[in-house]
This record gives C-alpha cells, sequence and structure tokens, in this order.
C-alpha cells in the first residue's frame, strides 16, 4: 500500500504520521507543497502542525497551495484522503468536508488524551475495527467544530459524524467535549466517505509506551480494510 | 551626533567605562560604534560581574562534548549520537510584555540548539511569578504560558517539564528560563568559531527591523516606574519564520558548505558578528545597505543593534553561495551575503559607501571590563525555635490538603495542558512527573531532563541552596532511571552591584560548583540574569539548574504512579523531621526563620547511584524522590499519579508527626517494590551502607495511617489539582 503525507511550511506532525504509516506497512512518499503532482498513492494525508503558521486562518493559505489541486482531483476519484488537526482544518478550508474549526471553547491550547466514538463503520476507515471506542491524544487551539443547521441536517441525514467526544464507557456527554463542538464532533467524513477529517492524532498513540495505543487498532484495521 | 559621556551613561556604560573605550580607540567613538560597545559590554553579553566566577565551575568530563563558551553545551550520549542543550532567561521583556517575552525567550533557546546542528527535541522551563495576591500576577502567568506554548507548539517541539513557583519577591519582576535539548550525530557538530579570509558572511532569516533595539541593556538595568515605556525594546517572535529557519539550516548542514553559524540573539548583528570574529582570531567586513530591512531608513546604529528574531548569520565555503541560496529559496526565507571576513582583526562597517564602524575586536570582546565585586557573606541561620504549641490545634489531614493545593505545592496541569507535550512522537514520561523523557528518536535510548529551583532555601543560606538544587537535580534523574549526566544553568539574582546580591551570587554558586564536583554532574552551558530587581527591590536569589540524563534502555524507565495493591514502599535516606525552610513551616506555621536543610553530598551520592542498581535490576517499580513539602506530599503525589491509596506504617522512635510528615530533610526517596523482592533489596541497600525504612503498602483508593490519618485519594486529587486552574478562572 502507498501513502503519501503532504508536507506544507510549517507541518510539524509530518514525520510522527511518516512513523506510523510506515510501521503498519505504507510505503510512504512525502510530498512537497509546491509539487504539482502526486504520486500513485492509495492513500493522502494531510499531517497537523502550523500550515503557513495559521496566518489569515488555520489551513486557508494551505487550501490554495499548489498541491492542493491534484489532492482534490485525486479525492474527488475517490481516494481516501485523511487531513489531521491541521489537516482537518486544511479539509474544511477547501470545503471538501463541510463546516469550519473555531478557537476552543477557553481559548487555550489543550494537548490531552480523550475518548471517541466512533459513529459510522460503513467507510474504509473503520469497517470492522475491533473497539468503537478509542483513546487518542489532542493537541490543538482550533479544534471546536461548528457548522450551519443545514449543513448539520445533510452531515446527519448522510450520517457523515464519523467520531465524538465522549467518556471512557463511550457516553456522549457536554462533561467529555474538550473544546466546544458542536455534537461533540471529533471528526467528520464527507458523502461519499472516501475523506476524513479528525482532530485527535491516532499517530501520537501507537505504542503503549507513549500516551497509549489505541491509535495502531485504527492504522492496523486501515490498511486490512484496503488489502 | 557627537558622543559625549551623557550619551555614553544613557547607554548604560559606566564613565569609566566611557574613559577606556576612548583611551583605546585613542579617539571618541562615533554613535554607532558607542551603540556597539554599550551592546558588548552590558552585563549581558560581557558577563563583567560573573565572569571571574563562572571560571570556577566544573565544566569538563568524560561525556562533556562541549563546555560553556558556545551557542548550548553538548553531552555524549553513546552511539553517534550528542545532545545539544542550554537555559536561558527571558526575564525583563517578560514582566514588560509576558506573551512576546515569553515567546521569543523559547525562540531563542531553541535557535541556540539548531544553531549547532542539532533538530531539537524537548523544552523546559521554569517560570516565577509574584504572590498570587498581587493583581498582577495572573495576566502575567496567562501571557507567559500562552507565549510559551504558542513558540513551541509551532515549533512542533515537545514542552516535557517545568517549574513553576509563586513568591513576593517577584512582584515587579518575575522569570521566565526556557532550555530546549537538540539531538545531534557528533560528527555534525557546528560551530560559531570562525576560519579562513575572504569568506563570504551570510545573513539568513527574517528581515531586521526596529524592534528589541537595547534588548541586551535593557536587560543589564533595573526597572522603575516607567517601565512601560519600554516595550519597544520587547522583540516580536514568528515561530512560523522560525520552524522554516529550522529546517532551511538543518538541510544546509546535511553537507559541509557552513564554515562557522551563530544565531543573532541578544544584541543581534552585533554580537554574532564580532563573537564570531573574536573566537576565530578574524577580522569581519559588513555592508549594512545588503542587510534586508523590514523598515526604511534604518540608520546603521538600529541595523546593528535590533534584535529582530529568527535570524542568522552564517560564514559560508567560496562557491557554496548559490547552493545555499536554493534551500532559503525554498524555504521562503531572505538570504543576503552581506560582508565577508578579513585578515584585519578588526570589525569594518559601510553604510551607503562610507566606513561607519571601524573598532578592532579585542577591545569590544576580549577587553571587555570585568569586575570582581564586593560581596557579603550570608551566615548560616541559627535553629528557629518554633513554639510547638503552634502544631497543637493542627490536623493531619487539614494540613495535608492546605499544602497540597498551596500555589507551589499543587498541580500545574493547567500550565502544561497547554504546552504539547507530546509532539514528535517520543515522549514516554509527561509533565507532572519527576523529569520529562522522551526516546531518542529509532533508539532504546531516552533523555531525562527536568528544569530545578529553590529560591526559599537560596535566600535563607545560599551556600546550601546551590548546592540542594544540583542534588534535587540528580535526584529527579535518577528517580526516573536515567543517569545524571550534566547540567545547564540560569542565575538569575538580583543587583550585582549590591554587596548582599553578589554575595549570594558567590555563594549559591559555590554551592552549585561543590554539588557538581561532587556527584561528576558538570555544567556545561548556562546564562546569567542580574539586575532582577523593581524599585530597589531584588529577587530571592532563583538559581535554576537544568539536569540532563541518559536512559540506556527506555523500558527501564521509571515512574511515579503506583503500580499494585500489596507491593510494598521503602523510604530511603533519613528523616531528621527539619521543618525550617519547609513549606510547612512557611504556609502553615508562618514561619520564615531558620536555616534550610541540610546536605550530605555522600549520601546524596551513594542513595543515588544504588537506587540507579536497583532500577536496573528491575526492582523499582515506582518511584519519587522527597522534596519541597516533605514526605506526605511526595506520597500523595504517587498516590494521585497512580489512583492508589497507601496504608502507612507506624514509625518507630517519632519525635513529632508534623515533623516527621512535613519535614524537608534532604537525600530521601520513595520506591514502590515488590514484596517477594524485598530481602533482595534490602541486601543491596545494607551492602551499600543505604538508610531506609519501610514506609507503607500499596492499597485502594485510601490515604491512611492508623489511628491518625484517613482520606481518600479522591478528595486530595481535587485540593491538588482544582486549585490553580480555579485561581485562573476567577
Amino acid at each position: 500500500m502507498n501513502s503519501s503525507v503532504i508536507i506544507f511550511p510549517g507541518s510539524n506532525c509530518d514525520r510522527d504520521i511518516a512513523v506510523a504509516l510506515k510501521k503498519f506497512g505504507f510505503k510512504n512518499s512525502m510530498i512537497w507543497h509546491n509539487d504539482d503532482d502526486l504520486p500513485k498513492s492509495d492513500i493522502v494525508v494531510l499531517p497537523g502542525g502550523f500550515s503557513y503558521g495559521d496566518h489569515l486562518r488555520s489551513g486557508s493559505i494551505a487550501s490554495k497551495s499548489k498541491i492542493i489541486k491534484s489532492v482534490i482531483k485525486f479525492a474527488k476519484s475517490g481516494g481516501l484522503l485523511i487531513g489531521i488537526c491541521n489537516g482537518f482544518q486544511i479539509l474544511t478550508e477547501t470545503e471538501l468536508l463541510p463546516g469550519v474549526l473555531l478557537r476552543n471553547k477557553l481559548s487555550e491550547f489543550i494537548c490531552k488524551n480523550v475518548f471517541v466514538k466512533i459513529n459510522n463503520t460503513e467507510n474504509k476507515y473503520f469497517k470492522k475495527i475491533k473497539k468503537n471506542i478509542l483513546e487518542l491524544h489532542i493537541a490543538h487551539n482550533e479544534g471546536n467544530y461548528f457548522c450551519s443547521n443545514e449543513q448539520m441536517k445533510k452531515i446527519e441525514d448522510n450520517n457523515q459524524i464519523a467520531l465524538s467526544y465522549c467518556d471512557k464507557n463511550g457516553e456522549i456527554d457536554e462533561n467529555y467535549n474538550p473544546n466546544g463542538s458542536i455534537k461533540n464532533i471529533a471528526g467528520i467524513l464527507n458523502k461519499e466517505k472516501n475523506i476524513l477529517g479528525l482532530m485527535p492524532h491516532p499517530e501520537r498513540m501507537i505504542e503503549k509506551d507513549l500516551s497509549g495505543d489505541d491509535g495502531s487498532i485504527f492504522f492496523e484495521n486501515l490498511i486490512k480494510n484496503l488489502k | 551626533m557627537i558622543v559625549n559621556e551623557k550619551i555614553a551613561t544613557d547607554h548604560g556604560l559606566k564613565k569609566t567605562e566611557f574613559k577606556e573605550i576612548c583611551n583605546m580607540l585613542k579617539r571618541i567613538p562615533n554613535i554607532t560604534e558607542l551603540g556597539l560597545f554599550s551592546a558588548m559590554w552590558n552585563e549581558h553579553c560581557s558577563y563583567k560581574s560573573s565572569k571571574f566566577y563562572l571560571k570556577k565551575l566544573p565544566t569538563t568530563g568524560k561525556k562533556v562534548i562541549q563546555g560553556p563558551g558556545e551557542n548550548a553545551g553538548i553531552i555524549d550520549v553513546d552511539d553517534d549520537d550528542a545532545i545539544v542543550f542550554k537555559i536561558e532567561s527571558h526575564n525583563h521583556p517578560s514582566f514588560i510584555e509576558p506573551f512576546q517575552g515569553a515567546a521569543t525567550g523559547v525562540g531563542g533557546i531553541m535557535r541556540d540548539v539548531f544553531t549547532m546542528g542539532a533538530r531539537p527535541i524537548a523544552s523546559l522551563n521554569s517560570i516565577h511569578f509574584g504572590s498570587v495576591q498581587n493583581k498582577k500576577t495572573k495576566n502575567l502567568l496567562r501571557g507567559v504560558v500562552r507565549g510559551i506554548g504558542s513558540y513551541g507548539n509551532c515549533m512542533g517541539i515537545p514542552t516535557i517539564a517545568g517549574q513553576t513557583s509563586f513568591d513576593e519577591s517577584y512582584n515587579g519582576n518575575i522569570l521566565v528560563n526556557a532550555m530546549t535539548l537538540g539531538l545531534v550525530k557528533k560528527n555534525k557538530i557546528f560551530y560559531s568559531k570562525a576560519s579562513g579570509i575572504n569568506k563570504p558572511v551570510i545573513y539568513v532569516g527574517s528581515k531586521t527591523g526596529r524592534d528589541g533595539i537595547h534588548g541586551a541593556s535593557m536587560a543589564s538595568a533595573v526597572f522603575d516606574d516607567q517601565i512601560e515605556e519600554k516595550k519597544p525594546t520587547v522583540q516580536v517572535g514568528d515561530p512560523f519564520t522560525e520552524k522554516l529557519l529550522l529546517e532551511a539550516c538543518l538541510e544546509l548542514m546535511a553537507d559541509d558548505s557552513i564554515i562557522s553559524i551563530q544565531d543573532m540573539g541578544a544584541a543581534g548583528l552585533t554580537s554574532s558578528s564580532i563573537e564570531m570574529a573574536s573566537k576565530g582570531k578574524l577580522g569581519i567586513e559588513l555592508n549594512l545597505n545588503k542587510v534586508p530591512c523590514r523598515e526604511s531608513n534604518m540608520t546603521p546604529y538600529e541595523i546593528m543593534l535590533s534584535e529582530s528574531q529568527e535570524r542568522m548569520l552564517i560564514i559560508l565555503e567560496n562557491g557554496k553561495e548559490n547552493k545555499a541560496k536554493k534551500i532559503f529559496d525554498k524555504w521562503n526565507l531572505d538570504f543576503a551575503i552581506i560582508g565577508k571576513t578579513t585578515s584585519t582583526k578588526k570589525i569594518e562597517i559601510y553604510f551607503d559607501e562610507s566606513r561607519v564602524v571601524d573598532v578592532p575586536i579585542k577591545y569590544l570582546a576580549d577587553d571587555a571590563p570585568e569586575y570582581e565585586r564586593k560581596w557579603e557573606k550570608t551566615k548560616l541561620p541559627i535553629k528557629n525555635k518554633i513554639n510547638k504549641d503552634l502544631y497543637k490545634n493542627l490536623k493531619i489531614p487539614d494540613v495535608l490538603k492546605k499544602i497540597l493545593s498551596s500555589p507551589n505545592i499543587c498541580s500545574k496541569e493547567w500550565i502544561w495542558r497547554q504546552y504539547d507535550h507530546t509532539v514528535m512522537g517520543d515522549t514516554i514520561q509527561k509533565p507532572g512527573g519527576d523529569a520529562g523523557v522522551v526516546r531518542v528518536h529509532g533508539t532504546n535510548k531516552a533523555i531525562a531532563a527536568s528544569v530545578d529551583s529553590s529560591a526559599g532555601y537560596c535566600f535563607a543560606h545560599p551556600l546550601t541552596g546551590g548546592k540542594q538544587i544540583v542534588c534535587e537535580s540528580w535526584r529527579n534523574m535518577i528517580s526516573v532511571g536515567a543517569k545524571p549526566i550534566a547540567i545547564t544553568n540560569c542565575l538569575n539574582f538580583g543587583n550585582p552591584e549590591k554587596e548582599k546580591n553578589m554575595g549570594e551570587f558567590v555563594e549559591c554558586l559555590q554551592g552549585i560548583s561543590d554539588a557538581c564536583k561532587f556527584l561528576n554532574y558538570p555544567i556545561v552551558s548556562g546564562n546569567v540574569s542580574f539586575y532582577n530587581e523593581t524599585k530597589n527591590k531584588g529577587i530571592k536569589p532563583t538559581p535554576s539548574i537544568g539536569g540532563v540524563g541518559l536512559i540506556k534502555d527506555y523500558k527501564k524507565m521509571i515512574n511515579m504512579k503506583l503500580k499494585k495493591n500489596g507491593n510494598l514502599i521503602l523510604l530511603i535516606g533519613k528523616t531528621e523531621g527539619h521543618i525550617d525552610q519547609s513549606v510547612f513551616a512557611k504556609e502553615i506555621l508562618n514561619q520564615k526563620k531558620g536555616p534550610p536543610p541540610e546536605i550530605n553530598l555522600f549520601n546524596e551520592k551513594n542513595n543515588g547511584e544504588t537506587l540507579l542498581k536497583l532500577i536496573n535490576e528491575k526492582f523499582i517499580k515506582s518511584a519519587h524522590d522527597v522534596s519541597a513539602g516533605g514526605i506526605l506530599v511526595a506520597i500523595v503525589k504517587m498516590c494521585i499519579s497512580g489512583n492508589k491509596g497507601i496504608n502507612i506504617n507506624n514509625p518507630k522512635n517519632l519525635i513529632n508527626y508534623y515533623e516527621y510528615f512535613f519535614g524537608e530533610d534532604q537525600g530521601r526517596y520513595l520506591l514502590e517494590i515488590e514484596k517477594k523482592d524485598l530481602e533482595k533489596v534490602k541486601t543491596i541497600l545494607e551492602k551499600n551502607s543505604v538508610y531506609f525504612n519501610e514506609f507503607g503498602i500499596v492499597q485502594d483508593d485510601i490515604l491512611e495511617m492508623k489511628g491518625k490519618l484517613k482520606i481518600t485519594i479522591d478528595e486530595l486529587t481535587r485540593s491538588n489539582k482544582n486549585w490553580l486552574k480555579e485561581y485562573m478562572s476567577n
């Protein structure tokens, strides 16, 4: 399986995601934002970080970068595309995913473990995943997901909510919402379910010695579904 | 403008120093030259009050690759790997403008590390604020934490540990000390020493603006009522540019284009160009019309003294200019050839085709003044005879909760939650433990780092306080299973022109030096921050010690989380019940007199080394050193961390419960072992003459001691974790 990770100036989780992809069996390429073309990929990842210094708005300048045209083309033709953290922000800025990511409710950067519940397993990312509650890690300033009522209706009608913040038993409640996201949303899919945007970092959770290893479950499942 | 004595003293130079400059030059310097002298001869850059004493510190050792004098110190961590690290202060700017002051402090120390070819892998900080009642404290704390977070998070470098304290002596002068560690291959280290004549001098990074002019001079003066007017002297940071600069520099460093490289920190282009030439015993010629400027009509004086951030000066091999330019173009950074090295041993600066500076480098660097200032010895205070009646009505659970929720002991989670501590995917011990630990990427090794200071002890008796911090740093390394390798120090003191403050400096340094020598824990880098004084009121002496240790097999790392019911807790080291200068004495009894606890260096070394043996043999399940607050606070932190309780044995030959529980005797640790290993562990401890007691047994949920104490861990956790969060949200 081939993966491509896009590096924008200011990306800083590019190495981390590359390490994770390789660990679980992907042959990964690092792609520079100023390139025109993507290599042949089974999955493309927009990594976390502060692309273009978060200038203007998080993800906004990256959404107009040179490589992004090829990324959009790839995704529109059904290719798997994940945006993690800043990558998620880029996906909403390109309008490949609906909604926006606002400043966290308390206006503070948050770095901690959270639990998320998987709401939709009818897609390549979560199909047959062995746990439906994962402990993942968040580290962001702008993860407060928001959309219009109209957009929310479509999101729900199409079953596009991928992950919701919850407690360890899967209860979804405002108490377990770290950043103020509408309906505790931690990640969403596009209508066709080939594009996934999520705030948590599964790549930081791939070994017991780190913050935990539920990220491994995600990656193992993903590559199995792709084979 | 014709320079005169008044202008010179306005630049922070003493009258005698100005006279000396005129004598050396055999003329009066012009204004740009005066600016150069004031920048190079101020306390911050010249170390004129401290140099004499710094020379006496132990700075060498088998593992030391580079000691003080370079951008940062370097230690050998086996194989081809080395760790580059340093701590630096950004106190004055952070008090004036907390967000930018703290942010640029982080940016500056990161540049010091990657200038040497190392990729930063972890950051730490030691931050000190005024009393929590002081109305400025909250805003300063919020601003500093945001500043540190914004810079470190954007750079993608995990902030893995730190220390925060509150004391009224910082009301008018907060301290912000930032430390960064980087990883480099031993054969790819870059230094600042220039070599070769006619080599191009390259300017890279951000453009030069008017920000930060005279920042280093500000850092060398005391504050008065008009500090707000000094806002323009605070630099503005841009972590995004720094991230690009980091990547671009590391890319260029992959081959051998660079002869030497130096970041433009304090005193900007002035100190970087002069230091590079001075170390290489060369001259340097600069054309300031070539310097990329952000603002128009900048004068040579402004260009030379600007402290705009995210800039580097590089001396390149001839013929490598185009290759280097390509890399900086790729990362969208300015690149300009602004001069060359010469054989004149002078700094010659041209602007609009005329020579505006012509001064021998030696005058600015080597000939900077050095003072052996007068200092006053601090006598060891006599023991405070605390009236035992003061204890009588105190209930231990109440005292414990009060201490756990006191500003200096409470959990600092509100702070470190705002720092990305997991980026780079190698953090195996997060903030809140004895030390932060990151793996050396792709290996079985890990690096532990912590930062410590004990201003209360140092104030009471600087000599003992100095020793104590080094020992505490050493204990923090041991407690996570790391072999302590070396330290960096940030020496925050008051006004060196006052004998009392100078004495605190001299004696703290003596204590640090004694402990470092004995423990074979050399000092490889550091920085001195004097003049932490506002309106004639100085801070308590606050040396911060950044310790670094190596764990050869990261699977053997220890943390403080209690692991399993039925496991035994051993208390290592003797408990005498030293109450003077303890948190108990200050917070509960309001007693501030008396000496700090004594340090026994032999016991420290012996206890620590024996513990490392036990850890290596995998006997230790968790460990924590006993520091501020005493044993009860230490065990509760282990309980909270592991979400377990403990049943404490009734101590034999007890004088007094309060002294037993809250005394701050040094050289102690709490260890968790399995019952089955007790005899083997005992044998090793006895063989090494380590004093120990069986302290208690791990159990569920409750901290108890028969007939004396029973309290749930939940309740203690709330006391410990909520205070700061609530304080900051009010």
